[in-house]
Parts: structure tokens; C-alpha cells; sequence
């Protein structure tokens, strides 16, 4: 079984999840392998999507862990609240103070919370058949990845698109490097929230992983409304 | 509760109507929302598309249209559209388009309709939302007609051919072929600047004075051999109904119906522009009832007039698909109700001779008020002349009395139940009986008399001596404005009948399979509305029948608060379309129209805005009881 990375040619990612749908070795995977992804070409306002977010104890997957996950599904016209998902779980990692006080979610909330192995059926469910939506890219691709590559012995591979790299399209000449990643660590939720304010979305008072899952979705929305059009190929967007 | 929820519902809970709302009803509204995103400048509602959700400005500003591009609304923060769709047909009545971007949460139509049956201070709001709406709904409906809207000065195609009134019928008739009218207006010679001067090419300085017609040539000249040397003032219309240019077409339409004539003068300040006839109408409105209305004086039998009384439902049909008012339905079939009494009165005497004395044919009660409608009683009453001699003439008078109530009956006008008709001895008297009767009603003021005497005071005189009816509205309008007494009583008759303000409450539970009810329009709300209104108008003084019109003579005055007169005018305006026209698609469907309104036939836009109407004929009736002080009046029980 290969070690899942990132494809460089991204116009090749349905070819890339046919391949793993035939090749992984776990079901589940191969269930959600199975559901695919559409061609690069596919207009963006006919691609079914859902917006990730999780809140981890740090920033590095392999020494953090995931302490809660909220997802809404989307298109290009309506985020479907109704069928949001959030969830609280028992990172394996211990949970560090400083993440304590920005999550608002106590070590009592984590000790009765399920490991991620129970919620794995429901949220590849969840993710399958969707374009998965995420404000910067280096957490829950790369989390999720980590997280299954422990407890299965087998990581994933999806497309994203990223709403902080389709900021960083039109703010910077170049992509943010792995510094400017590192130097942007801390304040992701801001940047997040001054994308919003740029695009006239409004601000949220509270945040946990489903609020920024939705903030995410709308932001996406508005990018793609301001800076792109319903026929936009979805190949141009993702990573 | 997730904490996103909780941040949707605590900011709705901040805007009307969900302020309202309990705790459980928000987080149900928060865990259905769906959001969508708008780019500024972009449509949100296009119209006629489908709609499924209510439409709720989470944060940016948003702008409602009507159908016709023009602004309705500016909504922000908070502010609810899709309303109106949800509410009548699923399809977008007001398209709305983001003017900053905005980011809107949607609640899907089942909710919407969960919210609107369990949470009267929604329905209300949703329902409620705007008190210019009804009038807004009436503008609309008005606007899509162009009679309403067109003014006369559109049909003027030429200056009109003017003479001095003292030039001769051939030289009349000469002028009128040379220039090829049909008609030739007829100006006073001493405004004229000695006619055949330089002032003969500007008619802008002369009086009009009269009007002939081809008709009045062949008529009052060749068929009874008169002189072509007469003066031609001898032979033109003596009475003259004119029109102003910017009258709408409908008014003329009206004043045409009105007194059977079909040429009108136009003015413009005072001075004749042009002339409109039946044609110019008839072409503008192809299907006008001024047909309908000639064609009732061209019947020689009660047979043939008879025949035409399936044209009277056609005419009322066709008004009501092409957007016509209650005032033009209402007046166009009094003034068909009229000319058939006309005619049948015309055909009486033809049989029965000439008249002993003077009279004058009286129609009470809504033909009076140009309020009819097609289900609808003869209401009338004779006025003799004081000659008269019961012994001597009383045989003629009844004898045509009762050759119009059948003539009447015969075309669809039945038999008034209240035995209010000229065939009743107490309503067939001469003129000084007539003063005794409603110098009694009002200085006398009995309830129960009152309540059966209602209809007299709208009185209309259609025939014969009218100036008989004159003399009878002076003395009501002298008398009644001063007695406060009388008006106390007929203010406390105008409560008996009030408007259904529970019905709408009552009817979704009728969606649960309870019992079915219908509601009376005439009963339960325009026949109380014209009560209430007629208690202002004889408070008030004035002379006039129609309950718009009175309305108006009303607002002049201080007796009613700002911009009340105006709403009892939508409120009146609403209610008799809802019933015209659900007596339209009763004839349409070939059933018997009636006042019965099933709430099932009742689009939510009707019921919304009969809500509202009877809303105000409440509020107007509390207005009522508290201005003429009907609480100190009791009947009077004499010792």
C-alpha cells in the first residue's frame, strides 16, 4: 500500500481516487474511494462540497491530536445546516492548557468523548462524494491522514480546496510558503475572519469547529461569487 | 444545543417577527436554517421563479421590487422577503436583488407554514407586515388596467368642430359634413366674440353650450319635420354632460353609462379640446359594457330586453378579467341596472299613455350607490308630484309600478324580499308623504324603524322628475347632519353586523378536516362598511350616494383621524373585488354566483388582505360606537 502525499498534478485526482479505491485495503476507504470525485472540468456550482474544520491540540500531526470535528455540506448556492455534523473526541495526545482556553472545550468534554475510531464510518460517510472545503490546508487533510495511518494503518488522500490559498491567490504574488504558513500559524481563525470582513460576511462571536466549518463554506461562497462564476472548473480551485 | 445554533437563533431573536417567538420555536427556526451568499448587485428572486424558503437578511441589505421594476422595500439586517410567495403560490410576486453583499439564512417553506399556523404574532407579522399593503395591492391591481390609468386626452384625435349655438340646423349640418363629425359642440354666442369674426378659428375662447349629433339630426329634426332654418340651439341637448382631459377613460365610461349619451365634450379649463364618443371608448375597451347599455335602449319588448340579461353576467365577467375595480364593476352594473328600469319604464308608458302627473322612479339601496353587483334585488320607490290624486291616478301608477318589478324580475332582478319596491302602496306616494316619511325617520329616531328604513337614504331618482329626488336629499342632508340622536341610532344599526376578525384562525383549523364554514362578504363586510360609511356622509352632510364618493366628501371634514377615510376606501375596495370576483369565477365555472365565500377558494393573498380589510371596518366600527355615543341610545318606549 502506498504512502498517501499530496498529488503534484491535480487535474489528476479522479484518476488518483479510482487507483486508491482499487488498492485500499480498508473498506471504508474503499467506500469512499468508490464515490469519487468529478472530472476537472466540472462547473463548480454542480459539485457537491463540505466544509471541514477540526480544533487540534497543536499544529503538527504527528505529535497532536484531533479534539474536535465539524462538517456542513454545501453547493454553490445553499449550505445545508440541517445536515451538519460536530463532533468531540479523545485525542490520544494529551490536551495542552493553551488549547483549553481557545476551544472552550474542557478535559471533561474530552474524557467522555469517543475516540476517533467510532466516528470514522460516519464521517467518511459524510466526506464521500463531496469536495471537501477547508480554511488552510496543512490541518485537516494531513490530521485526518495522520489519524488514520495510526489506528488503520492506512492514511487518505482527497482533493481540497483551500478558501486561505484562494486568499493567498489574489493577496500574494506567490503561494504562502512553509514560513509564511508558520508565521500565519496563530492567527488562522483571523485570517479567516478578515477574509470574511473583506468579502462582507459577518462576524461570528463564538467558534468551535462547525462554526469555522460553516464560516468556511460561506467565505467559499462569497470567493467564488466575487472572484470566480458558477462555471469555474472545479480542477482550477482544488489542490 | 451546538453553539452555532445558538448563534443563529440569538440573532434572530433580535428582529421581528421571531422576537415573539418562544424559546423552542427559535431553535427549531436554528436547526433548519440554510444559508446562501450574495454577491452585491446580484439577483437573489427573479419573479415567477419557484420559491421554498423564507428569505432572511443575516447581514448586508437587500432590495424588494414590484413585478414592474419599480423599489418596493429596502430590507437590512434582520429583515424578512419571500413572504408573499410562500403565502399565495410558491412563485415569486416581488423579486429582490442584494445591494451590498449579504449572506441570507433561509427557512424552508414547512417551517415557515409550522410557524405561521402555531404563532399568530408571526401570521401577523408575515401577514400584517406593511398597512400601505392593501392599498399597494390595489394600486397593482389598478395598474394593470388601462382604463384606470389612461386619461381621456389619449382618445382626443382632433380639435373639436365648435358653432355658435344661434346658427342654423342646415348650417349646422353643412359644417358637420365638410368637416365629417358626427357631432358639432355648440358654444354661447356672447363668449363667441360675434361669431363669424376671426374668433371662429379659436374655440379656446368660448363657453360650451351644448352638443348635436347626427342622432339628434335624424331624430328631433327629419322626424318630426322641422324647420332646417331653426336655430340649432332649439334642438340640442339642453342638459350637457361633459368630461375633463384628464379624467381617466373610466370616468367618462362612467358619466356615458351614466345618462345614455355618446358624445362627450372634452375640457380644459373651461374650454372645449375636443370630443369623445361611444367609439373612442368602445375601440380603447373592446368590449365595453356602453354596448350592453345601447343595446337595452334599443329593445322594443320585455322578451327581447329579457335575452339580454345573460349579456348583463358576460359584461360583468369580462369587466372583472380585465382588472376592473369595484368602482367600474360596481357603477358599470348600476348603470345597466338603470337603463333596464329606463327602458321598461319607457315601454310602461308606452302601453299604459302618458303619466296623470309628474313622478319620479327612485332606485334605493346599492343601485343608488353604484355598488351593484350581479346578485342583486330591485330596490326602488315611486315619487308622485303632489297633484296627485290616489283615487284618479293611483290605477296608472301602480299599474307601471308593477309592469317594471316584473319587467325587472324577468331580467334577473328578483323581487325585494322587504317589499321595497313601487309596487308596495307605502312606497308609491307623492312627494309631500315622502318629506313626512323621513322628517319622521330622523326626528323621530326609532331603531327598528331605522334598521328597515337604511336603504332609503341611498337615493338615486332615474327617471322621470328628478328634481322631485333633489328636493328629498336636501331636506336629508339639512336634517340629519343636526341630529344627533338619529345619527346615534343608525350608528348603532351599522354595529349589528361585524366583520369575522376570528375567521382566519378558525379557518387552519378547517385544514385538519373540521367542519366547513363560509363567510358572507355582503354581510360581514361591505354591507357593514357602506352602513358605517353612510352614518359619516349624513354626519357630514353630504348629497352623495356612492360610498366613495361620500368617503371623500367625509375627509374634507375633521370627523375622521388622518388618513382613516383612506382606509375604509381600500378596505371597501378590497373586500367588493374579492367578492366580485369570486362571483366571476362562480358564472366562469356555470354555478350560481353568490356572497358565500367557501375559505377554500380564498388565495393567501386574498386572505391576507381581507384580514387587514376587516381589520379596519373594526377599528372603524369602535371609531363609530365611540363617536355617536350609541351606548347612552335606547329605544324609545313612549308612556
Amino acid at each position: 500500500m502506498p504512502q498517501t502525499r499530496p498529488i503534484k498534478d491535480t487535474s489528476r485526482w479522479p484518476d488518483r481516487m479510482a487507483w486508491l479505491a482499487d488498492h485500499s485495503q480498508d473498506p471504508r476507504l474503499r467506500d469512499f474511494y468508490r464515490a469519487g470525485c468529478r472530472p476537472p472540468e466540472t462547473p463548480i456550482s454542480q459539485v457537491p462540497m463540505v466544509a471541514l474544520d477540526f480544533e487540534t491540540t497543536g499544529l503538527d500531526p504527528s505529535q497532536h491530536g484531533i479534539v474536535s470535528m465539524g462538517l456542513v455540506p454545501f453547493s454553490y448556492h445553499r449550505i445545508r445546516l440541517p445536515q451538519a455534523r460536530h463532533w468531540v473526541l479523545k485525542p490520544r495526545l494529551p490536551l495542552e492548557e493553551e488549547s483549553v482556553t481557545i476551544h472552550g472545550i474542557t478535559h471533561s468534554d474530552i474524557a467522555s468523548a469517543p475516540d476517533l475510531n467510532l466516528v470514522i464510518d460516519d464521517l467518511l460517510q459524510q466526506l464521500a462524494g463531496r469536495l471537501v472545503v477547508v480554511h488552510y490546508r496543512a490541518i485537516e487533510r494531513p490530521f485526518l491522514d495522520g489519524a488514520l495511518l495510526s489506528r488503520i494503518g492506512e492514511g487518505i488522500e482527497f482533493p481540497v480546496i483551500d478558501t486561505m490559498d484562494l486568499e493567498a491567490r489574489l493577496h500574494r504574488q506567490k503561494p504562502p510558503g512553509f514560513m509564511d504558513r508558520l508565521l500565519g500559524r496563530k492567527p488562522v481563525s483571523i485570517r479567516l475572519s478578515a477574509a470574511r470582513e473583506r468579502l462582507g460576511l459577518p462576524a461570528y462571536k463564538a467558534h468551535n469547529a462547525l462554526i469555522d466549518a460553516i464560516a468556511t463554506a460561506e467565505l467559499l461562497q462569497a470567493q467564488l461569487q466575487h472572484r470566480f462564476s458558477a462555471n469555474t472548473p472545479v480542477g482550477k480551485l482544488w489542490r | 444545543m451546538e453553539v452555532e445554533l445558538i448563534e443563529i437563533r440569538d440573532h434572530m431573536r433580535q428582529f421581528a417577527p421571531f422576537d415573539e417567538l418562544p424559546e423552542d420555536a427559535l431553535n427549531d427556526i436554528a436547526g433548519h436554517v440554510e444559508i446562501a451568499y450574495f454577491r452585491a448587485g446580484s439577483q437573489i428572486l427573479a419573479f415567477g421563479e419557484p420559491i421554498q424558503d423564507l428569505y432572511y437578511v443575516r447581514s448586508g441589505a437587500v432590495e424588494i421590487y414590484r413585478r414592474t421594476g419599480e423599489l418596493y422595500n429596502r430590507l437590512e439586517e434582520g429583515g424578512i422577503f419571500g413572504q408573499f410567495g410562500l403565502l399565495q403560490d410558491k412563485s415569486v410576486r416581488f423579486p429582490a436583488k442584494a445591494i451590498e453583499d449579504t449572506l441570507i439564512y433561509c427557512l424552508p417553506e414547512p417551517l415557515f407554514r409550522k410557524l405561521w399556523s402555531n404563532h399568530e404574532s408571526f401570521a401577523d407579522f408575515v401577514e400584517v407586515e406593511d398597512r400601505s399593503r392593501l392599498r399597494a395591492a390595489m394600486t397593482q391591481a389598478q395598474g394593470d388596467n388601462r382604463m384606470m390609468t389612461a386619461k381621456v386626452r389619449t382618445l382626443i384625435t382632433r380639435p373639436p368642430v365648435t358653432a355658435p349655438s344661434i346658427v342654423s340646423i342646415r348650417e349646422a349640418a353643412e359644417l358637420m359634413t365638410e368637416q365629417g363629425v358626427s357631432s358639432l359642440v355648440l358654444t354661447d354666442p356672447a363668449e363667441d366674440g360675434g361669431l363669424r369674426g376671426e374668433n371662429r378659428q379659436r374655440p379656446d375662447y368660448s363657453i360650451v353650450q351644448g352638443i348635436i349629433t347626427d342622432r339628434d339630426l335624424r331624430t328631433r329634426v327629419l322626424a318630426t319635420g322641422l324647420s332646417p332654418d331653426t336655430p340649432v340651439h332649439e334642438i340640442m341637448s339642453a342638459e350637457l354632460f361633459v368630461c375633463e382631459a384628464d379624467d381617466f377613460i373610466f370616468e367618462a365610461m362612467l358619466t356615458m353609462l351614466r345618462h345614455n349619451v355618446h358624445h362627450l365634450p372634452v375640457l380644459h379649463k373651461h374650454k372645449p379640446v375636443g370630443v369623445i364618443g361611444l367609439s373612442d371608448i368602445i375601440r380603447h375597451e373592446s368590449q365595453s359594457s356602453l354596448f350592453l347599455v345601447s343595446n337595452i335602449h334599443r329593445k322594443h319588448d320585455v322578451r327581447s330586453l329579457k335575452a339580454l340579461s345573460a349579456d348583463v353576467k358576460a359584461t360583468f365577467v369580462r369587466m372583472v378579467n380585465e382588472d376592473a375595480n369595484s368602482h367600474m364593476v360596481g357603477s358599470a352594473m348600476a348603470g345597466i341596472g338603470r337603463s333596464f328600469t329606463q327602458r321598461l319604464l319607457e315601454l310602461g308608458e308606452e302601453q299604459l299613455g302618458p303619466p296623470p302627473v309628474p313622478y319620479c322612479f327612485l332606485a334605493l339601496g346599492s343601485m343608488a350607490r353604484d355598488e351593484q353587483l350581479i346578485v342583486t334585488d330591485q330596490d326602488n320607490a315611486m315619487i308622485l308630484d303632489d297633484r296627485f290624486d290616489p283615487q284618479a291616478h293611483d290605477a296608472y301608477f301602480l299599474a307601471l309600478a308593477k309592469f317594471v318589478s316584473d319587467g325587472l324580475a324577468a331580467c334577473g332582478y328578483t323581487y325585494c324580499t322587504g317589499d321595497i319596491m313601487a309596487t308596495n302602496t307605502r312606497w308609491r306616494q307623492p312627494l309631500s308623504v315622502w318629506k313626512g316619511y323621513f322628517t319622521d325617520w330622523i326626528e323621530k329616531p326609532r331603531a327598528e324603524a331605522l334598521l328597515h328604513s337604511n336603504i332609503f337614504f341611498d337615493l338615486d331618482g332615474i327617471y322621470g322628475e328628478t328634481s322631485l329626488t333633489t328636493s328629498l336629499k336636501e331636506l336629508i342632508a339639512s336634517k340629519a347632519s343636526k341630529n344627533a340622536r338619529f345619527l346615534a341610532h343608525m350608528a348603532r344599526n351599522a354595529l349589528n353586523r361585524t366583520p369575522p376578525l376570528g375567521f382566519f384562525r378558525t379557518f387552519v383549523l378547517e385544514e385538519d378536516g373540521q367542519h366547513r364554514k363560509t363567510i358572507n362578504l355582503k354581510r360581514r363586510g361591505t354591507a357593514p362598511l357602506s352602513d358605517l360609511i353612510r352614518v359619516h356622509a349624513l354626519a357630514v352632510g353630504s348629497r352623495a350616494a356612492n360610498s366613495f364618493e361620500r368617503l371623500n366628501d367625509v375627509a374634507a371634514t375633521q370627523l375622521l383621524p388622518d388618513g382613516v377615510a383612506n382606509n375604509l376606501k381600500d378596505a371597501l375596495e378590497f373586500i367588493s373585488i374579492v367578492r366580485i370576483r369570486h362571483q366571476a369565477q362562480a358564472i366562469e365555472a356555470g354555478k350560481e354566483p353568490s356572497n358565500n365565500i367557501d375559505p377554500e377558494q380564498l388565495s393567501a393573498f386574498e386572505r391576507r388582505n381581507l384580514k387587514d380589510a376587516f381589520q379596519i371596518l373594526s377599528n372603524a366600527q369602535k371609531f363609530l360606537r365611540h363617536r355617536y355615543g350609541t351606548a347612552a341610545v335606547r329605544p324609545i318606549h313612549n308612556p
